[in-house]
């Protein structure tokens, strides 16, 4: 509909509202519904009404020529040629450096910063699943001081709990590996992919928790800690160097943190004192989340790039050159699982230890095989490379 | 073309010959080099070898202009006052924003002063000696209202800069709050910003005089300048757009929407201004009592 030229102009009547106290926001939402070059007739009784719409109507381009304010063309300039920052429900097949941080789905004003996010495309983080085990993971939550009862009596024979040290000076480097994995990748990846950032976000945090409790664990009886290994370190540190976003995710979350899983479980299952017991099955909890969250993703990519698959295989096989002149699991590491297992220093004991641990190494064995293979790999491919992960478990 | 040429006249060809034109302007805040940078990229893009010389305040600008080190200027109203007594000059630009400012006389509420009469005997609190819009217009205004005797209390923040720093004017405004002065004097837009950020509580002064409309800056040409350069300056000056995303964080931080074309219809009551306090003399002398840009 036309307005007739004869019209008058629409009134906005601020009544007594300043424009020192928000005035002017009644007066945008009514220069916004006249078109550029028409006008608005002003009426109020603050004091100083007249003045603040002259200055307020010169720094915002609009022309003044009292009681009328007349719409300027530079108003809503900065939503001209603003560009969505994909959907709200759109992921995008790769995401743009402009959008730099921006919420999904918001209005990106023109001329921005560009943003440098290496991990920029669909194909390369995303999962569909990543909402959904987000969601889990902050439902799952824990709080070390009131999840684990850290008082609950107990007494364990010096040995044992000797051992029980070495297994959590252990535990803790190679959380710390899995906490600085993701904690690497979740600067480059664009926020784009939030539901992935979250995840990883949550895992770091998940891993910083599982230091804390195993670092209380091993300080509970204030005795020393046990040995960290050059062979174990060196096995950590191919890990953490990793500059490939989908093959340190796999080594990390698919073969490292898979195993884990059984090394968790034995933790639990045998361990001698209720304190071990109970960090390692909130520990457990949580890292069966981060392999499924690994397993997504590594189909996801999979599906996008089946070239990847012999890329994993190669970078295992890198891996396992690259550690074949170190020791592996350090001794004291096994020889303390195997008297975690037995609880005593008997012959009997220590025979029943070493045949769990033996049945641990197995069970690991067993497990990044059926994971190999649930991502696609030959029954024969799956067993080779299974038998090459690192013998440092992580 | 004349046998005897000025230095100034040699100096600008020189710059002329050189093929960029080069501006003046004075860093009375750190995002004028942002400012600039941006612009010089925007000119050079644009095909117009384009610098800038940065001045710590306006005399040093303004002598420097007349002298032809630069060609043109980025120049405060008071610069333009004193560059259009030096010799001939043209404005050549200005924004949006410059044009039509007012400024005002601001007291107390409940202070008991209804009148500009009333001021007589009272203490009125101003920016820098130098600022035209707390300082030397409204103090002008005052006087043409017939104003008794009042006593000044200068806020000398940034002299030399011609009030491009907000810094007098607040402290005036504070100093009314404080009860330190009666009166104080400001642009139009800082009582309005002064409001919204608390340094005067809504309610708590009132507009006791509001002078007529006024003109800000401009860019100042001086004689000798390369012609071509210039309009060529102009031209692209004008055609940035709002609009235009590269473009538009540099106007706003310049604080303009769009460039217009000069105007010097603005500038008489600051002219007026400086003959009564003997702020320059007709030839763009200073001659402002204790003024030490």
């Amino acid at each position: 509909m036309t307005t007739p030229a004869t019209s008058p102009p629409p009134v906005i009547d601020l009544e007594d509202l300043g424009l020192d106290q928000g005035g002017h926001l009644l007066l945008k939402r009514a220069l916004a519904a006249v078109g550029v070059g028409e006008r608005v007739e002003v009426r109020g009784t603050a004091a100083d009404l007249a003045v603040h719409v002259r200055a307020w109507a010169r720094t915002q381009g609009h022309g003044y020529d009292w009681p009328y304010v007349v719409r300027g063309a530079a108003a809503g300039a900065a939503w001209r040629g603003a560009q969505p920052a994909g959907g709200r429900d759109l992921v995008v097949d790769r995401a743009s450096p402009a959008w730099g941080l921006a919420a999904r789905g918001a209005q990106v004003e023109a001329g921005g910063p560009e943003f440098d996010f290496p991990l920029d495309r669909r194909d390369a983080v995303w999962t569909d699943a990543a909402a959904g085990i987000y969601r889990q993971a902050v439902a799952a939550q824990w709080d070390p001081a009131v999840a684990v009862d850290w008082d609950e009596p107990f007494e364990l024979p010096d040995e044992v709990e000797a051992a029980v040290v070495q297994v959590m000076t252990y535990l803790i480097e190679n959380e710390n590996a899995a906490l600085v994995v993701p904690a690497r990748f979740l600067a480059r990846i664009h926020p784009h992919f939030r539901e992935v950032v979250g995840v990883l976000a949550v895992q770091v945090a998940d891993e910083a928790r599982h230091v804390e409790v195993f670092t209380r664990r091993a300080e509970l009886r204030g005795g020393p800690l046990g040995l960290s290994t050059a062979g174990g370190q060196a096995s950590l540190l191919t890990l953490v160097t990793e500059p490939d976003f989908a093959l340190a995710h796999f080594m990390l979350s698919v073969l490292g943190e898979g195993t884990f899983l059984s090394l968790l479980s034995f933790l639990e299952r045998f361990a001698p004192d209720p304190v071990t017991r109970r960090v390692t099955h909130l520990a457990l909890a949580d890292e069966a989340r981060h392999v499924a969250f690994g397993m997504a993703h590594m189909e996801a990519v999979l599906a996008a790039d089946p070239g990847l698959r012999p890329r994993l295989a190669t970078a295992v096989r890198r891996r396992h050159d690259a550690l074949a002149h170190t020791a592996g699991l350090n001794a004291e590491v096994f020889d303390a699982l195997v008297v975690l297992a037995a609880g005593q220093f008997t012959p009997a004991a220590i025979a029943k230890g070493f045949g769990r641990v033996q049945a641990l190494e197995a069970d690991m064995d067993d497990g990044r095989r059926r994971r190999l293979v649930k991502l696609g790999f030959t029954a024969d491919d799956a067993a080779e490379l299974a038998e090459l992960h690192t013998r440092n478990f992580m | 073309m004349s046998e005897h040429r000025s230095g100034a006249e040699e100096r600008s060809d020189h710059q002329a010959r050189a093929g960029s034109l080069l501006m003046g302007a004075v860093a009375y805040d750190p995002k004028v080099v942002t400012i600039w940078d941006g612009f010089r990229d925007w000119f050079t893009r644009r095909g117009l070898a384009f610098d800038y010389v940065l001045y710590s305040n306006y005399e040093r600008q303004v002598d420097a202009l007349m002298a032809g080190h630069v060609h043109l200027a980025w120049n405060s109203p008071l610069a333009w006052v004193r560059a259009a007594r030096m010799g001939p000059v043209r404005a050549l630009a200005m924004r949006d924003t410059d044009c039509d400012l007012t400024s005002v006389v601001v007291v107390r509420a409940g202070s008991g002063i209804e009148t500009v009469a009333d001021l007589a005997g009272r203490t009125v609190a101003v920016g820098a000696v130098d600022s035209p819009q707390a300082t030397l217009i409204p103090l002008s205004y005052l006087r043409s209202l017939g104003v008794g005797d009042i006593e000044v209390q200068y806020h000398d923040v940034g002299v030399g800069k011609h009030g491009d720093h907000i810094g007098g004017e607040r402290d005036a405004a504070r100093a009314l709050v404080a009860g330190a002065a009666d009166a104080a004097c400001m642009i139009d837009g800082n009582h309005l910003l002064f409001g919204v950020e608390g340094t005067l509580p809504p309610g708590s002064t009132r507009i006791l005089a509001q002078t007529p409309p006024y003109d800000h800056c401009n860019f100042t040409v001086a004689a000798g300048a390369p012609a071509e350069l210039v309009e060529r300056f102009r031209s692209v000056l004008l055609e940035m757009s709002y609009d235009d995303p590269a473009v538009r964080p540099l106007l706003d931080l310049e604080g303009l929407k769009a460039w217009r074309d000069g105007r010097t219809s603005g500038y008489a009551q600051l002219d007026q201004a400086v003959k009564e306090v003997e702020f320059y003399d007709d030839a763009g002398n200073v001659t402002a009592a204790g003024y030490r840009p």
